[in-house]
This record gives structure tokens, sequence and C-alpha cells, in this order.
């Protein structure tokens, strides 16, 4: 069993290798090696999780030692797996998701001549991200965070002749690179007070600080969070994930809705020892979730734009499930819960915004959307459910998922719990809000269809087999995964062994935070269809408001970063480039020219007349000898 | 007495650069052949004495002394540490993929007046003559032996610089030939400014080992002997200036800011290939002899001057990647960032810890073979499209895609790419500064963002986009052009998944220079148990 | 005789030479008055090789005018090509050689 967690990761990998080298005799069938690869890595996760279940609770961690990838004095780094309930739970998202994304891309991506490399690049992330989750030390999991950090730049620049993806694809990096910083001086801090970085080894280590290793702990937990931060696209470091949306749809589906963008939630949880000994530290994650929550829904309110909504929304998803993982034990496990079920209905959705654009010419725009249900049945369908499972619809998956996390934040107590619950409320609302702004926009209404830049007027059709199965499966998912998680606790039981599990004391019942959301809900729902199911929406984006403008802005983040980090840095490299010209090196060459100057003078002296050279041979040979003589006589 | 494995080493590549000069000049491709056939039997003897190296042996293996002038204290010493070993075969192996990149840069015109002009006999010589003298630089353990060389080999190096450039120049033919001679003489200056002083250096230590043991040595091994027995106690302020002699000179080299700008300049005029030679092996004989010689020769005054040197070491990390940022010329940007790399590199060798020691050397490795091939397939497309000019490209992806994948591999390497070799020094040199300096380490910290920025900032401006005038008929990689990048790609994947093999042979000589300088590592708070 | 006296003419043909060398313009005149010197230089060798009583004046003697020969062949070669290109013989025509 445990060859096959290497085998786990080594099967998308082979098939990257295979794709990206393996040129163009491989055009024709790349995309079927790259799907069945992505099947294989499938079906080994589900034997493994038959293996698991069939095991004792105890027992159910499966480790397996590769090679030691960095020895050197003090500093061994292992390529280690480790296998347990909260890894296996995303093995099977990313696998399960995965295989039916490249599925999907089968058909989406029918008619692009890059599909081979499309694929490679689909399994190498995969690679990375069962890299990043099987990790059995931070230093693994750095490779496989930075691996699916390279995967994502490299499909969102999928598109390389546009600049637009070009430097969407950059920006994702770089933004990303910066948290990254903090993953590296996490490790860096734990190789320092712990003298490892294997979760083995630190976190029975944890318990034990004393003293300023408290605050080594707490610092460690900030720089986790940073990290998180990045990848997760979480305030500050949200920016990116907005222009990601600049990759093919498929992407958007798997890498920036279902799997990657969680990794930052993965990080949290796994780490729980660190944060549990870590108020400080939950108490900044809570507020990045709580704030990350809001910002991301009242961005995806004013975006036209399907797939930034989309994204403003993921967004906001992920922030209540960082919320919830800063919540502590009462959080963790709903944190992965609502990751996965987030999975499927935000994989959906995309999915589903996948086939109505490529229905549509590749319009984006919802505003040139509308009355799109009759023409694309199953779209309607599997979207509709995704959006039901988003907005918390009683009976389906986010129902379950999310309110549980309003719970756990109301639980956390005190003062903080409340202004936590009420900012979970609160983003439930806009949730409802904007998704079914989204949905009346795109299927309701009448057609504001419009012809695109070449003139060719939209034919709205349902997409091929390819496309619409994956979105009935995961359709399923978003319907019944909610429910059939909840049935006796069940998840609770799977994940606590990891990631323990508390029911905190909620000052509200049960029963007031699922009648507080149905409320909201209801509001939400009300409020969209009044400003956009009642009268006919505009095919120009009116002015709005300022809050409406600053939105569409992703909230002047954007302008923020552009005039403070971009123009400030331009300006301090080019004056840098031209001090090193005339500071640096005018230094020496000031020193080069004063010697020049000098030898220009001495050269007078060589005037090529031969009998004064030969005076001045005799002259100085009169002075040695004289010296000499003076010297002697001394 | 055993084969001179060393000597062998450093005399094959010389007698293929007298061979290759006296090839005529009609026949190029002979002449290209025999070097290429001489560099690669360096690259087989260089293999031999890696694997001849036993990491649990002595310090120095595979020595050979003899005397040279006695009455001078002149030795012909020559020996390797797993150190030394380890750069000469990364030097034997960068040296074919640099004549096979650079096979028809120094071609002349077929012109009647040209028949009679030799310059690829030339270059190729030079090449080998570089190749032997930085060999024999690794393997001395006399100080004045390796100070020969280490001057010695400025001179092909001089030649290289300002004989052979890019036959495009952007600024015109005439205005070209300037600044390439300019870029020469500033190499030469500067260098050998950092020699003299390293060469009254050298006499001062002479002088000092001549008053206190009565005969006066260059001999590495035989100053540490006196010196671990008590016979040589250098006084403090005279150890500090001999320090600062040596190490001015390693500064220069390496380059280190703010000695830094002559690189640039260098790297920029030269054609592809021979700035991989300054770069990837010259540029390393600097750093490796601040491993060699300041610490074990200096090694209070080394601890002396160390919070200095980390400042400028982390200066050089940022201040390089922020130039790099701000160029509009390809082969000048990749200079810039090795200024930083170098940065990296001395920060490690100067954070006096294992993790430190150990990724600086093998930074060097890993930087040899990153910038090579980031630099060599930068010299593909430059030669193509006959500018190294930023702004003259664009969308290169859509008519070369394997050029440009190569690149990308080369630019993420250099950002340190998990999973890519540098990855994994950068982060040693990162974790060992960090234990010891945790300030410097997290300033350095932010050069793997600057790293980041530059690399993609110029595969955005070059490879992406839609595709600009000039642009369209450009070839894709030709085969003996795939011959050099496919290796070193090859090497960098390797490295990064699995430095062992040079790790477990570069370790034991970075505990024997920690103990040179009396440090051992920093102890975690709480240690894990093993 | 007084060997003494043997260096007393060897300073005054030295002074002889050095000063032909400064004063004439002629490159001939010059040359044998380079000539001039290194034959003083040879009978005051030869002088103290007498005085001191071995041969170590006689030898550096010999070595003087294998070099003078030496000389003699390369200075005359080069002053026939100067006077072959520039017609005149003359020292102070040929400054060429500063910048």
């Amino acid at each position: 069993m445990e060859t096959l967690i290497g085998l786990l990761v080594a099967a998308p990998l082979l098939g990257a290798g295979i794709l990206l080298t393996g040129g163009r005799r491989l055009d024709r069938t790349g995309h079927l090696i790259g799907t069945l690869l992505a099947l294989v890595s499938f079906a080994f996760a589900v034997v493994l999780f038959a293996d698991m279940l069939g095991k004792d609770t105890a027992q159910r961690t499966l480790t397996s030692h590769l090679w030691t990838w960095v020895p050197v004095e003090g500093f061994q780094a292992q390529v280690g797996f480790q296998l347990d309930q909260l890894s296996m739970t995303f093995v099977l998202l990313i696998t399960g998701v995965g295989s039916l994304i490249h599925i999907y891309s089968i058909g989406y991506m029918a008619h692009d001549e890059r599909r081979r490399r499309f694929f490679g690049y689909l399994n190498l992330f995969l690679a990375a991200m069962l890299l990043l989750v099987l990790a059995d030390n931070y230093f693994l999991l750095y490779a496989g965070w930075e691996g699916v950090g390279l995967a994502s730049y490299l499909l969102i620049g999928f598109w390389q002749h546009k600049p637009s993806a070009a430097t969407a694809a950059k920006k994702a990096f770089i933004v990303n690179r910066v948290g990254d910083i903090g993953l590296s001086i996490g490790i860096m801090l734990m190789f320092t007070t712990f003298g490892s970085f294997a979760f083995a080894d630190v976190f029975p280590k944890v318990a034990q600080a004393s003293g300023t290793q408290h605050a080594t702990v707490t610092g460690i937990g900030f720089m986790l969070l940073l990290a998180a931060c990045g990848k997760s696209a979480q305030v500050p470091l949200q920016s990116w994930l907005g222009d990601a949306m600049e990759g093919p749809t498929p992407v958007s589906a798997l890498i920036h809705a279902a799997t990657m963008v969680t990794a930052g939630v993965y990080l949290i949880t796994r780490s729980s020892a660190i944060f549990n000994a870590a108020p400080d530290a939950q108490t900044a994650v809570v507020t990045v979730g709580a704030v990350t929550l809001l910002f991301g829904a009242i961005v995806g309110c004013a975006k036209d734009d399907i797939k930034k909504a989309l994204a403003g929304s993921t967004m906001s998803q992920i922030g209540y499930m960082i919320m919830a993982a800063g919540l502590g034990p009462i959080g963790y496990v709903f944190a992965i819960m609502h990751l996965v079920t987030h999975g499927f209905f935000k994989a959906g959705l995309f999915l589903g915004a996948g086939s109505v654009m490529h229905g549509m010419n590749d319009e984006v725009d919802m505003r040139r959307y509308g009355a799109l249900r009759s023409y694309m049945p199953i779209t309607f369908v599997t979207f509709g459910l995704g959006y039901l499972a988003i907005i918390g619809f009683p009976g389906l998956s986010g129902f379950f998922s999310k309110d549980k996390i309003i719970e756990a934040a109301f639980a956390k107590g005190g003062g903080e719990g409340w202004i936590l619950g009420s900012a979970a409320l609160l983003g439930a609302a806009i949730t409802a809000f904007y998704m079914t702004r989204v949905m009346i926009m795109t299927f309701f209404g009448e057609k504001r269809w419009q012809p695109d830049a070449e003139g060719h007027e939209p034919h709205p059709h349902e997409s091929p087999a390819t496309m619409t199965v994956p979105m009935i499966v995961l359709a399923f998912g978003s319907v019944f995964a909610g429910g059939l998680f909840s049935i006796n606790s069940a998840f609770v039981k799977w994940l606590e062994p990891v990631t323990g599990h508390s029911e905190g004391n909620s000052p509200v019942s049960t029963a007031t935070v699922t009648a507080g959301t149905m409320v909201v809900l209801v509001v939400g729902v009300a409020l969209a269809w009044a400003m956009y199911g009642r009268r006919p929406v505009p095919a120009v984006a009116p002015r709005g408001s300022l809050l409406t403008r600053a939105a569409r802005r992703d909230l002047l983040q954007d302008d923020f970063n552009h005039v403070v980090l971009v123009r400030g840095g331009e300006h301090l490299t080019r004056s840098l480039v031209y001090l090193d010209h005339s500071l640096v090196d005018g230094v020496v060459n000031g020193t080069a020219a004063s010697v020049g100057g000098l030898s220009g003078r001495l050269r007078r002296v060589q005037n090529g007349y031969v009998r004064s050279y030969a005076v001045s041979m005799l002259g100085g040979t009169a002075l040695v000898v004289a010296a000499t003589l003076l010297m002697r006589a001394v | 007495m055993s084969f001179p494995l060393l000597t062998t080493t450093a005399v094959v590549p010389a007698a293929g650069a007298i061979i290759t000069a006296a090839v005529p000049a009609a026949r190029r491709t002979t002449a290209k052949y025999t070097a290429l056939l001489f560099s690669l039997a360096t690259l087989v003897l260089a293999a031999v004495a890696m694997i001849r190296f036993d990491p649990s042996g002595p310090r120095y293996q595979l020595t050979e002394t003899h005397t040279w002038v006695k009455n001078f204290g002149l030795h012909y010493d020559l020996g390797v540490d797993g150190i030394a070993v380890t750069l000469i075969t990364l030097t034997a192996l960068l040296i074919p993929f640099v004549m096979l990149a650079g096979w028809h840069d120094p071609d002349p015109l077929e012109t009647a007046d040209n028949r009679r002009w030799r310059p690829t006999q030339g270059f190729f010589a030079l090449i080998l003559l570089v190749e032997a003298m930085v060999v024999i630089a690794f393997e001395a353990t006399d100080v004045f032996l390796f100070y020969i060389f280490f001057e010695a080999m400025l001179i092909p190096m001089y030649f290289l610089i300002g004989g052979f450039g890019d036959r495009a120049h952007a600024a015109g033919e005439d205005e070209g030939a300037r600044q390439r001679s300019y870029a020469a003489v500033k190499f030469l200056l500067y260098n050998l400014v950092g020699g003299l002083i390293m060469l009254a250096a050298v006499i001062g230590l002479y002088a000092a080992t001549a008053k206190q043991l009565g005969t006066g040595t260059f001999s590495l091994q035989e100053i540490l002997n006196a010196r671990a027995a008590g016979r040589l106690h250098l006084a403090t302020s005279t150890e500090r200036w001999l320090f600062l002699g040596f190490f001015f000179a390693f500064a220069v080299k390496a380059p280190l800011w703010p000695l830094h700008t002559w690189l640039p300049n260098a790297m920029g005029e030269s054609t592809a290939p021979v700035a991989v030679l300054i770069t990837a092996v010259v540029d390393k004989v600097g750093t490796f002899a601040m491993l060699r010689y300041c610490l074990q020769l200096f090694p209070e005054a080394s601890k002396w001057a160390t919070p200095t040197i980390l400042v400028l070491s982390v200066i050089s990390i940022i201040y390089g990647a922020l130039l790099a940022v701000g160029q509009r010329d390809i082969k000048r940007l990749i200079a810039f960032a090795s200024v930083s790399h170098f940065g990296f590199i001395i920060l490690g060798i100067f954070a006096m810890t294992s993790q430190g020691q150990s990724g600086a050397t093998l930074y060097m490795v890993n930087h040899g073979i990153s910038t090579a091939a980031l630099m060599l397939v930068a010299g593909f497309l430059i030669t193509r499209r006959g500018s190294r000019l930023i702004a003259d490209f664009g969308g290169v992806q859509k008519v070369a895609p394997v050029l440009a994948g190569t690149f990308l591999i080369g630019g993420l390497a250099t950002l340190s790419l998990p999973g890519l070799a540098p990855f994994v020094s950068e982060f040693l040199v990162l974790v060992g500064t960090f234990s010891r300096y945790p300030a410097f380490g997290i300033v350095a910290t932010l050069g793997i963002v600057l790293a980041a920025l530059y690399v993609l900032v110029l595969y955005q401006r070059t490879m992406t986009g839609p595709v600009k005038a000039g642009i369209e008929g450009m070839s894709d990689l030709k085969v003996r052009e795939l011959v050099v990048v496919a290796p070193l790609i090859a090497l960098l994947l390797f490295l990064g998944v699995y430095p062992k093999p040079v790790t477990d042979i570069v370790n034991p000589s970075v505990r024997h220079t920690l103990s040179d300088v009396h440090k051992t590592d920093p102890t975690p708070a709480l240690e894990a148990k093993k | 005789m007084n060997p003494v006296n043997y260096l007393y003419l060897s300073a005054l043909l030295f002074t002889i030479g050095a000063a032909g060398v400064l004063i004439r313009r002629n490159a001939i005149v010059v040359f044998m008055c380079v000539e001039l010197m290194l034959n003083a230089c040879n009978l005051a060798f030869v002088t103290f090789s007498r005085l001191h009583g071995n041969l170590d004046g006689q030898i550096i003697a010999f070595f003087t005018m294998v070099v003078a020969a030496a000389e003699v062949v390369v200075g005359l070669a080069i002053i026939v090509s100067i006077y072959r290109t520039r017609h005149s013989a003359s020292v102070d025509d040929a400054n060429l050689m500063k910048l």
C-alpha cells in the first residue's frame, strides 16, 4: 500500500513528462494519455481510501519514505509521504475533480492547437498538488507549494499570445512568491527552533515551547498565515485571483476554485498544533478570513464578467474556510468539509460558466447573456444546482457546511464570536445576492446577445457529452455531499483523529443559526431579484454608486498596488540603474580619468628625440652613482 | 609514484589549446573538433578524479608535491578537497557546452582577405587555455602557484571578451567595437588591481612565515601545520591586513557589490558562451578562493570581517536583483542576476554554518549550470534576431516553442523553483544564514521575490504576446543547440531532486573548513530527537 | 706601468663616447660613440681583472663584445632601413615614436 502513495504522485508526473517532451507526435493522442493518467491516479486514491476505511482509526496513517533529498550536516530533508485522513480527503478531491476536469477539457479544448501542452500542464498540476498534500515535512510541502504555483502560472498564461493573460500569469506568480517568503521563513524558524521541519518532529515539540519560544511559535504561525494568504488569495494578497481568470475555464475550475487556492486552508489545518499554541496567530487568521469573506463577496456583486464574479465568490468562500480554520479545534473539520463541498459546487459552477462561454463565442460579459436556460438545459440545471448549493439552500451541500462554520464562529465566544458570526451571516446574505444576480443575468430575462469582434452572431448550444457529464457528476456532489457527510457526523468522526475536534459552546442555538441563515438567504435572493429579475438588465453597465465602482476595480487594491509598488518599484530601479552607472561606476571611472590626465602631462616628456632620452639616461645614471657614493660616504 | 591525475587534468586542455591554435586557417572544422575532443578528454579526467575522491578520506587527496624554487619556498603542490573536485568537474562539464554553443560564433565571413584570418582557432584555443588555468587554480595548494594562475587567466579572458563580440550591435559596428574594448579593458583593470593587492598580501604572508619559521613558504599545508603546531602566529593586525588583501581580489572576481560594475559590461559585450565562461567558470574561482584561502589562512580575521561582508553580500543580492529588473538588455539582465546570486554564495560562505557553506558550494555548481542554460539559450535567441534589446523581442513562444520552453526552464532555475537544482542550494544558504543571523536571512529572502520579478518580466516581454516584427521567421532550436541545452536541463532536474552525490563529497570539506574557523552550528532551542 | 692609468684612459674614452652620443646627430656617429663607450667599459673590466688577479673581468669583457656585436647587427639594420625610408640618418628626424 505504501508504494501506491508514491505511484499516486508519479502517475500524473509521468504524464506531464511524456506530454511536455513528446513533441508533435503526441498531438493527436496527448489529451487521452493525460486523462488516462489522471484517472489512474484517482483509481489509486480509491484503492487507498478503501484500504484506509478497512483499518482501525488509530492505524490509518500510512507513511512512505522514498529518499533523502538534501543531506547536509544538521539539515536532513526527506522525500517522504504521509497519508492520513486529512491528506486522503484532499487526494480524493484532487484526483476526483481533477479527472472530471481532464474529461471536460477534452471537449473544451478540442479546437486548441496546443491541447497536448494543456494536458501536460494539468498533469503537472495534479502531481504538484498531490505532493503538497502528501508531504510529511514542510520542506517537501514547499516544493509542492511552488510546483502548483508554477502550474498555475503556466495555465493562467496558457493563451500567451494575449498580453493580458501573460500579465495575469506573471502577477499570480509574483504575488504568490510574496506569500512563499512566509512559508520559507516559517520553515527556517522551525529549523532553528526545533532542528527539523518534519511534521512528526515539530508538532510534538510545539507543546514544549516555553518563554521566548512562544513568541517564535507565534512567529511561525504568522509566517504560515502569510503563505496561506498568497496561495489562497486572502486579503492582502488577493489581487491575483481575479486576473487569473484569463486562463482557460477548466483551469479556473480546477486550480482557482476547487483545489490549489484551498492549499492555504490545508496548510493551516495541517499546522493545527502550531496554531493551537499561538492564539495571537489564530486571531490574525480569523481576521483575515472574515475580512476576505466580505471583501470577496462585495467584489463578486459588482463584476459583470461571469468568471470574475465567480472568482470573487471563491475568494469569499475560502475566507469562510480560513476563518473556520482560525477558530481552532471547533472549526478545522468544518473548514475542510466546506472545502470539499465547495470543491464540488464551485467547480460545477465554473464548468457551467465554461459551457456557457463555449456556446457564446467565448463571451464573458453577463450583460450580453440572458435567456440561456432553454438553449442550454443541462448547463442550466447543473449550474442551478451549484447555485442552490453555494447559497446554502436547505438540504444541499453548502447548507450543511456553511451553517456549521457560522455556528462555529458564534461558538468562538465573547465579542469576537459575535463579530465573526455576524460577518459570516452578512457574507451569506451577500453570497445569496451575487449568485442570484449571476443566475438571473445568465439564464433568465431576455436575450442581450451581441456579435463578437469578428461579427459572428452567437448560436448558443448545449456542449458535448465530454463536457456535460463532468458537470452532471459535480452537480450530484453539490447536492448530496453535504448531506452524506453529515449523516451521523461521519465527516467529523473521519477527520477528528488528525485535526482534533471540540464542540464549542455557542451562545445561540443551532436552530437560531439556521433560521438566521434562512432569513439572510431570502433577503439576499429577494434583493437580487428586485434589482435584476424584475426589470431588464441594461446592456451597458450603469455608472453605479461609489462602492460599486470601487468593487468593480477590486476595491482599489490594484490601484494601490500600482501606485505604491509598481510605480515606486519602477522609480527605484530606474534611479538605481542611474546610480550604478554614475556613482558606483563613476567613482572608478573618475579614478581612471585622473590617472589618464596625469599620464597625459607626463607624456610630454616623451618628445621622440633619442638624444634627450640619452641625456635623461645619463642624468639618471649619474644620480644613482652619486647617491651610492654618498651613502657609502655616510 | 602514482599517476599524476591532477596535473594531467590541467595539461590536457593546455596541450589542446596549443594543438588547436596550430590548426591551419582553412581547416576551421578540424580545429573545432580538436578542441571539443580535448575538452571531452578533460571531462573524463575530471570525472575520474571525482570518482577516485574518497569523501571519508583525508582532507586533500590526489596530492602531488614538488619543490619548485627552493630558496623562495615555492612548491608545485596540487591537491583537491571535496569542494575543489566538484568545481573542477563543473568546469570540465561546462566547457564542451560552451564550445558547442559558440560553434559558429567566431567564424570569419568568407571573403578573399579573410582567408588567412584564424579567429576560430584562436577562440577555441583560448577557451581551452582558460579551462587549463581555472583547473590548476582549483587544484593548487600553494598560495603562489594559485596566485599565478588566478592572474594568468585574465589574459585569455581579455582576448575572448575584447576579440569576439556579437555580430550585430545595437549601436553600430564601430561603436560596438569601442564598447567591447572598453568592457575588456575594464575587466582587465578591475581584476589586475585586485590581483596586485593580493600579490602584496601573498608576499606579506611569505615574509611573515619567513620571520617566524626561519624559512619562508607558500605551501598551504606547511602554513596550516605550522599554525596547528603553534609555531606560526600572525599578529591580529597583520592577519587582518593580509585577509583584506586576499579578500579584495576575490571580491572583485566574485564580484561583490560595489566591485561588480565590470561584470555587466563584460557579459553584455561578449558572446553568450564567453559570458558563461566568465560567470559560471572564472568567477567561481573567486568564491572558491574565499572558502579555501580566506577562511583557512586567516580564520580570526574572517570572523572579524564577517559582519561587513554579510552586509555587502545582502546588498549585492537585493541591489543586483533590482538592477536586473531595470535592464533593457537581456545579457546585462542576466549579469545583474548573477551579481545577486554571487551575493547569495558569499552570504552562505560567511554565515559560517554547515548549511550555509554546503549551500554555497552547491550554489556555485548550480549557478554554473543554470546560468549556462539561461545564457546560452539567450545567446541562441540573440543570434537569431541580431539584437540583445528586450524591446526587440515579443511573441517568440508562438514561432519557436522549444526555444521558449528551454528559456523558461533556465529562467525558473534562476528564480530557484523547487525541483530544479538552484532551489536546494539557495534554501540551504538562507537557512544557514538565518540560523545565525536571522535579520540577514530575512532580508536575503526578499531576493527570491525580486528574482521571480526579473525572470518573469524578461520571459513575458520576450516570449509572450503578439509576434513582433522581425520575429516571424525565427527558427526553433537546431539539433546542435538542443544537444547543448537538453543535458543542462536534465542536470538541473537531477540535482534538483537528488543532490546527494554532490553534497556527500562536499560535506566533509565543509566540516574541515568550519573547524578551521572554530565555528559550530547553532543548536536549536528544542532539538528534535533523531 | 701603473694599471690605474688604464682606468683613467677608460674614463676618458667613456666621456668622449657619451658626449658624442649626446651631441652628434648622425645616427652612424652616435652608434660609433656607443661602441666607444662599450669599449671603454671593456678596458675598465680588463684592467680590474689585472688588478684583482682573477679572470672575472676578462670574461665579462667577452660577454660585452658578443652583446656589442649583436647590437651592431641589429642597430645597423635599423639605421639602414630608416635611411631607406626617410633618406636621412639624422636621429632627430626619427621622432615618430611619440604620441
